[in-house]
């Protein structure tokens, strides 16, 4: 029974770091361009077939391709911006079309993937070759500890490249204030496109590490990205902080709730507890405060 | 009504006709089908326009509502033997049941908040038509749906039932245009625009959102049982989030705000793999990006562009009439303007009123009484907390403690409709007007709270219902002329600044209250617009009129106020007529501080 308990919480926090990289995204895109991108989940998908033609495909080891499959789809997130938020970014109210937009993005992405990479699914190999290591009695799926272990590094490498380098720096005035930053001099379209690219190349991310659990597929990024939207709004729209913890309250929350509940409802448990927060608490937990100002 | 149905006739007959043209055999009654699933998908796409296009609300569960609304038809018809009509009304009862609890849970969300609450109840929804299978009978379904046979007309022929729809589809049209063009429809749009200007002109944002919802709901579930009994069979996969996407694109491709587009929409995003069918595999991702291209750069949808052509053309051809020039208020009503005097009736009487955010003491302890008939002026140095005060009063903020009442009655905390309900109006110091909708419109919102006909009065066209429209609109009229503006029909947004606040006090003080707050209506302006602006004010005192303004302007402050309030720090530090307050040693500290002899 504990080790059962045990169990799950290693599965629900290495799923919710999944949401948590995800929800990142989100929360670095919403805070830096006032866009909410729905098509998040997909850059997940796309990370994740990077990474087959490079380790199944091209046959290269897994710690070359992974770099680089990250930033290969920050550079497709990159090109997404330019595409669907550069044109209509001075437009007034434009918060609802682009939205719109990035859901249709998401259609158009799914169905480009799926004709390359056909309907197949792909099972990539994970990082250890073993299925499962017993530490303490305990069985443990060691990609779980891998994701959990390389979402922290990232976590920690994003706060101090935000928090400490110069670049980050000048993303962080390019967030609060994109005039007065152009008045500093920063280059706000291409720090635009950086924080397009970051959050992507971190959704990438999410899909590689997720993929040796799950298969490849077209469709692998939507239900992804409606739980690590939930998440953010969990922790909190615009908090990192939030997204982190939300990604993982969520990721515990689907766990226990698939396994002590009801597995057939594992997809609601994330949605019923998104609705009570917004019920009661809808500023998440560490969140902005959801009024209008006069 | 006879307007409405002139409108929308033609359209539908056309579309009656079209199965007289379509090629014979499989291919036609294929056709057909697809013409079937178009028109119950075009019922639903209308709840969107009330929703999306009207009230500005995103949903992204409109499947959810076709599917509740298909489900609850077609377990009761098919599975229980009620009869069709019955089984219809049953179900039309339980959408619009559930359309009612999703606008309680999203009364306070906007935006992704909403889009994801939504989306959670579209998933909700789904994982429950697939699991609940002692009732939905799970991922199989529910078969043989049974179709009606009224008046003798057995409608389980193809041309029949298309028939049918198509009246459905009418009554859809007739119902979503008689709610846009009444004053919840103007409501609805106040709503979209800005919710706190639309509290502020006696709209209850509650009832409208619950409205909103509810109608949306209610359409998605006609639309269901159209597509129940037209396909007569039903499987959960039919009502996911991928088909509430396409609700979405059918609303927003067609046009969000027009009923005729929106109808086309639907029978657009439904034929579009036929016309597209040489594309093979490439359709989907093809489809994706026409609606990311359309959303992004034709806000109008494709209809809207369409008749925006059409309107071109006209202008090309026939010349538009000139706008009428706006009349100069002094010229147009010559009877001297008395200066106006103040009375010893208290209709304004402020105690104690606290408001803290926080740490932040914005208004600490204020009393102050406002007498019938004053031209009241609240005056102070930046961050003194009167705009803060005059929120409090509206009811835009709730206050910390102390009290206000108004003509006796006491008004603390009540919401800002009630308040305005009450006889008290405002207007903002960034100006709050609708801005996509014409002047004459805005006012005409503003006379909202004067009609009496409420939902079902509306939709059964009730005689009482057209004369307040027309009476509001008159009124508006005749609001804007007396403040000196004919430019009505000028969208609010294409205003320059200056009418946009004469504007926004004509919307205030169209509905007839007793007190109008003003705040720093001369911001921004001109020397020749603030003296016209006087004026106004003087005309509007003239016809009974009690004011509060607040104010920066002090020339203008001396012109108009016959008694004025100076606050600082949250507290009033003096009061009295203009020239003693100017002359108080306090108001001089308080605006130039310890060194004023130097000054």
């Amino acid at each position: 029974m504990f080790v059962e308990f045990i169990q799950l919480t290693i599965a629900g926090l290495a799923v919710g770091s999944i949401y948590a990289l995800v929800a990142l995204g989100f929360v670095l895109i919403y805070t830096s361009v006032n866009v909410v991108n729905f098509a998040q989940g997909d850059f997940a998908m796309i990370g994740a077939y990077f990474m087959v033609s490079l380790v199944l495909g091209a046959h290269w080891p897994w710690w070359v391709a992974l770099p680089l499959a990250m930033v290969l789809t920050g550079a497709v997130g990159a090109l997404f911006q330019l595409v669907l938020y550069q044109p209509v970014r001075n437009r007034p109210r434009n918060f609802l079309p682009v939205m719109i937009a990035t859901v249709g993005a998401s259609v158009f992405l799914e169905q480009v993937f799926l004709l390359i990479y056909g309907p197949v699914p792909f099972q990539l190999p994970g990082i250890f070759k073993a299925q499962s290591v017993k530490i303490d009695g305990v069985f443990v799926y060691p990609q779980y500890l891998v994701i959990i272990v390389v979402t922290s590094v990232m976590v920690t490498v994003l706060n101090w490249f935000l928090e400490r380098t110069k670049l980050g720096k000048q993303l962080q005035a390019t967030a609060q204030d994109a005039d007065t930053a152009r008045l500093m001099g920063i280059r706000v379209a291409r720090m635009t496109a950086l924080i397009f690219a970051i959050s992507t190349g971190l959704g990438g991310l999410a899909g590689i590490l997720i993929a040796p659990v799950y298969t490849v597929t077209a469709g692998m990024g939507s239900t992804i990205a409606l739980k690590a939207f939930a998440s953010a709004i969990v922790g909190g729209f615009g908090s990192i902080k939030g997204a982190i913890v939300g990604g993982l309250t969520i990721g515990l929350v689907e766990t226990y709730g698939a396994t002590y509940i009801s597995g057939s409802y594992r997809d609601a448990f994330p949605f019923i507890v998104l609705i009570l927060f917004l019920i009661f608490r809808p500023s998440g937990l560490f969140g902005e405060k959801v009024s209008q100002k006069v | 009504m006879t307007r409405a149905v002139l409108k929308f006739l033609p359209f539908l007959i056309a579309l009656a006709l079209i199965p007289i043209f379509l090629p014979g055999g499989r291919l036609g009654s294929y056709y057909l089908t697809l013409l079937i699933l178009s028109v119950s998908y075009a019922v639903a796409a209308l709840g969107l326009t009330i929703l999306l296009g009207y009230s500005g609300q995103v949903s992204l569960a409109q499947a959810a509502f076709f599917g509740i609304g298909a489900y609850a038809f077609a377990v009761l018809a098919a599975k229980h033997d009620v009869p069709f009509g019955l089984s219809a009304i049953a179900a039309l009862i339980i959408t619009t049941g559930f359309g009612f609890l999703l606008g309680l849970i999203s009364l306070r969300l906007a935006s992704h908040y909403l889009a994801l609450v939504t989306i959670g109840f579209q998933i909700i929804v789904g994982l429950v038509l697939n699991n609940w299978a002692i009732v939905t009978g799970g991922a199989d379904g529910v078969s043989n749906i049974p179709r009606p046979a009224y008046f003798g007309i057995d409608f389980s022929h193809d041309h029949y039932f298309y028939w049918l729809s198509i009246a459905c589809l009418g009554i859809a049209s007739y119902l979503v245009y008689r709610l846009r063009h009444s004053r919840l429809g103007g409501a609805l749009l106040a709503l979209r625009e800005d919710e706190i200007a639309a509290a502020s002109n006696g709209i209850s944002l509650f009832w409208t959102k619950i409205l909103a919802f509810t109608a949306s709901a209610t359409l998605g579930g006609l639309g269901g049982i159209l597509y129940a009994s037209g396909s007569m069979y039903i499987s959960p996969n039919v009502f996911d989030f991928n088909q509430s996407v396409s609700f979405f694109a059918m609303t927003l491709v067609g046009g969000q705000e027009s009923i005729v587009g929106t109808t086309l929409g639907a029978a657009l995003i439904t034929f579009l793999p036929e016309v597209l069918r040489f594309l093979h595999a490439y359709y989907i991702a093809v489809y994706g990006a026409l609606v990311v291209i359309v959303i992004l750069f034709m806000p109008q949808g494709l209809y809207g562009m369409l008749l925006r052509g059409i309107d071109a053309l006209r202008h090309m051809v026939f010349r538009s009439p000139a706008e009428g020039a706006a009349v100069p208020v002094a010229a147009q009503r010559q009877h001297s303007l008395k200066r106006p005097v103040a009375t010893n009736d208290p209709i304004l009487q402020i105690t104690g009123l606290r408001k803290h955010f926080g740490g932040i003491k914005a208004v600490d302890g204020v009393d102050f009484t406002i007498c019938r008939g004053d031209i009241a002026v609240l005056i102070g140095p930046n961050g003194s907390g009167k705009t803060t005060a005059l929120n409090v009063l509206s009811g835009v903020y709730t206050a910390t403690a102390g009290s206000i009442s108004f003509n006796g009655t006491d008004i603390t905390n009540r919401r800002p409709a009630e308040i305005n309900r009450l006889g008290i109006t405002r207007t903002f110091q960034n100006i709050r007007l609708f801005p996509e909708l014409t002047a004459l419109e805005n006012v005409v919102i503003g006379y909202y709270p004067k009609g009496t006909v409420g939902l079902l009065g509306t939709l059964f066209a009730r005689r009482r219902g057209f004369i307040e429209d027309r009476e509001a609109a008159a009124r508006a009229r005749e609001t804007l002329r007396l403040l000196g503006f004919s430019r009505f029909d000028i969208k609010a947004k294409n205003l320059p600044y200056g009418q946009q606040r004469v504007v926004e006090i004509a919307r205030a003080i169209v509905s007839g209250p007793e007190l109008l707050l003003l705040d720093e209506p001369a911001a921004g302006m001109n020397r020749e617009e603030t003296a016209a602006l006087s004026e106004i004010l003087y005309r509007i005192h003239d016809l009974g009129l009690t004011i509060l303004l607040i104010e920066h302007d002090m020339s203008f402050v001396a012109s108009v106020a016959t008694r004025a309030y100076v606050m600082d720090f949250g507290q009033k530090i003096s009061e009295g007529t203009v020239a003693q307050v100017l002359s108080d040693q306090k108001v001089i500290k308080a605006y130039l501080g310890d060194d004023a002899e130097y000054a």
